[in-house]
């Protein structure tokens, strides 16, 4: 039945309410908050796994790719434009009804462009620029690849830090909420706290969802024999450069609408979320998650980045991602959660119950 | 003019002329082997007629069309198909995933019909299944579909490479050693499956280091010796052929 396949999606609905309720119920809201910015940075995880654990592609540049969408949005819509007139553009944004007048932390009214609009700037930014530098590196395989989109993170990284369209060092704050629809806004106002948590968790469930059809599907298993072997895959009529990129601008654009949302949520973005040690800890959740295992991914995302938001690494945060890194390389480079490895252990227990019903017959 | 045509083709690695200056043509449903000594240049040779390695010169064409300078995959959507002579199974995949990839060219649905699974999609996606499935029941392991293709039994991984390769609906499959490493039983059944594909009208190019099998099947024989074409001709002919019982078949042989 094709519904079944499904269950861990509602398993997880289901885990996202009763997490909600419970919280609630003990007056402990609070944890809400860094958990939706967990959910935020799984759906990094997620995209990234397609490209690395589905299609063998290694990216150490995804937080290149977030911090593209927080930094347009961020951008775009802190930009006080009332006193701007007679400009073509703002004026067709105006009448588009893509501008927004609120009053700023001191009262006076602003006029600024709809996060809305940021949204889709930024993610046809992002994918403009993944579909660009995508096609030379991903000519590249293995460590060279890794070297190549570390290199692009660092460029991003140091051209967000200094660049003082970027706020430098000190980032962009005072980012107005992103309403949605009617009360719906995405924003950190504690008030908010459970209704951006479900906004958070229902991104997190259609992009699941939307990557699971992906990989069951034709597209998908041609990026799998893309993993698999690309020689034979090419040999099937699999235009592998193609679907590397098509991937590749995928991940990304996964990156980037994380960016917008959590950098909405948070009312700021700074430099280090364009830090190569983020990428890094990208890599590290996806290997722990089982590389090709989206829900590995998704709970090992979930989990890792909660406990690192809540401090529990404290300054040691970076120590650990590379650690977690260097540890499943070397000893589960298939990842710790992967379902050979529970199928394995059906069967032993299978054969162990086969064993034990043979010696009772006797 | 035939169905598969090489001319005059060349390829050097560094120093070494690995094809030299290689002609021959295969007729349309016809079974031809390409034998030699190891290191004569047999697999180099398929991989210039797959486009996994670019020709320094010379020319390919299937049915009169030129495909000596297109990528793989292109050569392969104009029906050549191919398998491999280590192995080249797509881990991580079950047995019918392996074969449902074969139908990639067959089928159309995109990224955004892929991930909403959209109805148009969701029907090609049982077409390529039940296709897929026949086409394993064929080869006679239907059984074997829900195996991960690279955990099976050496013989079983070769017979699924050939059903990966039967899906792509060739009209040329090149086979490369597909009785290396099996034994005498495996061998006379991928025998007698080479014979049932060309029945299907496939045109069928065969490296074989087993020289029964080839003797058996083949309607003709290119045997290859340091790179250059040394005699070409029915099985008859090949084993009295001196130069080439010299190189490669021994004198005690065949």
């Amino acid at each position: 039945m094709a519904w079944k396949k499904y269950i861990p999606v509602f398993a997880l609905i289901a885990c996202i309410i009763v997490f909600q309720l419970a919280v609630t119920a003990m007056s402990r809201e609070f944890y809400l908050t860094q958990l939706t910015m967990a959910a935020y940075y799984s759906l990094v995880i997620l995209g990234l796994t397609v490209l690395m654990g589905y299609a063998g592609q290694i990216s150490m540049g995804h937080a290149a790719f977030f911090a593209m969408g927080g930094y347009t949005s961020a951008v775009i819509t802190t930009r006080d434009l009332m006193n701007v007139k007679g400009a073509v553009l703002v004026d067709l944004a105006r009448d588009l009804g893509l501008t927004i007048v609120e009053k700023n932390a001191y009262g006076s009214d602003i006029e600024h462009l709809s996060p809305w609009a940021a949204l889709a700037v930024a993610v046809v930014l992002t994918a403009i620029i993944a579909f660009l530098i995508g096609i030379p590196i991903l000519k590249l395989k293995g460590h060279y690849l890794a070297m190549a989109t570390l290199g692009f993170g660092i460029i991003v990284y140091r051209i967000v830090l200094g660049l003082r369209l970027f706020g430098e060092a000190d980032g962009i704050s005072d980012i107005p909420p992103f309403r949605i629809v009617g009360g719906l806004a995405v924003s950190g106002d504690p008030a908010l706290r459970v209704q951006n948590f479900y906004i958070a968790s229902f991104l997190v469930v259609v992009g699941v969802v939307l990557l699971m059809n992906l990989i069951d599907s034709r597209v998908g298993r041609a990026l799998r024999s893309i993993h698999g072997s690309e020689e034979a895959a090419n040999a099937m009529g699999i235009d592998t450069a193609r679907y590397k990129l098509f991937i590749f601008v995928l991940s990304a654009v996964f990156a980037c609408v994380a960016g917008v949302f959590l950098t909405h949520f948070n009312g700021g973005i700074g430099p280090s979320e364009a830090d190569v040690m983020k990428s890094v800890s990208y890599v590290a959740i996806v290997a722990v998650g089982g590389m090709a295992n989206l829900w590995g991914a998704l709970i090992m995302g979930v989990i890792l980045n909660y406990l690192s938001l809540r401090g529990y690494f404290g300054s040691y945060d970076e120590f650990v991602f590379g650690s977690i890194l260097i540890v499943i390389m070397l000893f589960v480079p298939e990842g710790l959660l992967r379902m050979e490895n529970a199928r394995a252990l059906a069967r032993a227990l299978a054969r162990l119950r086969n064993n034990l019903g043979a010696d009772r017959k006797q | 003019m035939s169905y598969l045509e090489i001319k005059n083709m060349c390829r050097a690695f560094g120093g070494l002329k690995a094809v030299d200056d290689v002609s021959f043509s295969v007729e349309r449903n016809a079974i031809k082997a390409v034998i030699g000594p190891n290191g004569a240049g047999k697999t180099t040779l398929f991989n210039l007629i797959a486009g996994s390695l670019e020709p320094d010169a010379g020319e390919a064409f299937i049915d009169g069309s030129p495909i000596h300078y297109l990528p793989p995959y292109r050569i392969a959507r104009l029906g050549i198909s191919r398998t491999f002579q280590n192995i080249k199974l797509f881990s991580h995949m079950t047995v019918l995933e392996n074969v449902m990839i074969g139908r990639h060219i067959r089928s159309r649905s995109g990224l955004l019909q892929a991930m909403l699974r959209l109805p148009r999609s969701r029907k090609e996606e049982r077409d390529i299944r039940e296709r897929s499935m026949e086409i394993l029941e064929m080869m006679g392991i239907g059984d074997l579909a829900g195996q991960e293709a690279t955990s099976l039994a050496f013989g079983k991984q070769r017979i699924v490479e050939i059903a990966r390769a039967l899906a792509t609906e060739p009209s040329v499959l090149l086979l490369d050693e597909p009785a290396a490493g099996l034994n005498i039983y495996e061998t006379v059944q991928i025998s007698d499956m080479i014979l049932k594909i060309r029945e299907k009208g496939i045109t069928i190019l065969v490296i074989e280091h087993d020289m029964s099998l080839v003797m058996n099947i083949s309607d003709e024989i290119a045997v290859l010796s340091s790179g250059k074409k040394i005699a070409e001709g029915v099985p008859a002919d090949i084993q009295r052929n001196e130069e080439v019982i010299r190189v490669y078949l021994g004198e005690d042989d065949a």
